[in-house]
């Protein structure tokens, strides 16, 4: 909620699984850090998903809900132990309920560097328009 | 009266071996035993007579502000995570990530060939391999018969 920056953060939150629901992959499943922010005309969102591959990301939109799935497979070096763990590679799954003010038609999704940047374009008709004071 | 004494368990050797045994339970409790990172980032390092290999997780960091560097047997991660530029004014409704400069030492279990050291990055994993010296192999030695 506030603007000033935060510091990095070395551990990953596990997603809390609503009661009732289970995974059908016998794995850890992150919630992916994520930022949104709002410029004039799209909303944007980041989302640190390290370890996933491009082709491995889905991301779904169904009734305003947007959601991404990003499956990691953990890959261990071959004749080598684990000798420290201090963190845990798992799947990735977020979402995010959208206002109908989203041109849902043109949201543009781009990955680089373990972070996923989604553009959701605002619809023409909420973008905010200047309304000029006339002085008489 | 001194012959005895000394036959006796002492209390407290036995509280330590009622402790070891409890650790032991618990340990078996918790299926992986994840040690919390000191600081960013997290790294799991994986050991084989041939060398290590270290890995950690860097979302959102480009390469080249990464810097690897290893002195014997002390591997440092450092480098900076630079924060989102803008143009124009945004306003920001949710903001987890983080971002700031980053150093982390990790003391490795043997000296390494500091000159063979290889580092790459895909999607935001750095993973480091660290060959072993080849005069610090171990040696296999052969057990005569005789």
């Amino acid at each position: 909620m506030s603007d000033s920056e935060k510091t990095l953060d070395a551990e990953k939150q596990q997603v809390a699984l609503s009661e009732g629901t289970e995974l059908t992959r016998d794995r850890i499943t992150f919630l992916p850090r994520s930022d949104i922010y709002e410029t004039n005309d799209a909303l944007v969102l980041l989302m640190d998903i390290p370890g996933a591959r491009e082709e491995d990301i889905d991301i779904t939109l169904e009734k305003n809900i947007l959601t991404v799935n990003a499956l990691v497979d953990p890959k261990e070096p071959e004749n080598y132990a684990l000798a420290l763990q201090e963190y845990e590679v798992g799947d990735y799954q977020r979402s995010f309920r959208l206002s109908n003010e989203i041109d849902q038609d043109r949201i543009e999704a781009s990955y680089q560097h373990g972070v996923l940047r989604l553009v959701l374009p605002k619809a023409e008709a909420a973008k905010a328009k200047k309304i000029a004071i006339k002085s008489n | 009266m001194y012959y005895r004494r000394y036959r006796t368990p002492s209390v407290w050797q036995e509280v330590e071996r009622l402790q070891r045994e409890m650790n032991r339970l618990m340990e078996n409790f918790s299926p992986r035993r994840i040690q919390a990172a000191p600081s960013f980032p997290a790294v799991n390092l994986w050991v084989s007579d041939e060398g290590i290999i270290v890995t950690a997780e860097v979302p959102g960091i480009q390469p080249e502000d990464i810097d690897v560097s290893v002195v014997n047997d002390l591997l440092t991660i450092s480098g900076e995570r630079q924060p989102e530029q803008h143009s124009e004014e945004v306003r920001y409704h949710r903001r987890e990530r983080g971002c700031g400069k980053f150093a982390r030492s990790i003391q490795l279990p043997f000296a390494v060939d500091a000159n063979k050291v290889e580092a790459s990055f895909k999607d935001g994993v750095i993973n480091i391999t660290l060959p072993r010296k080849e005069e610090e192999k171990p040696k296999k030695i052969k057990v005569v018969a005789k």
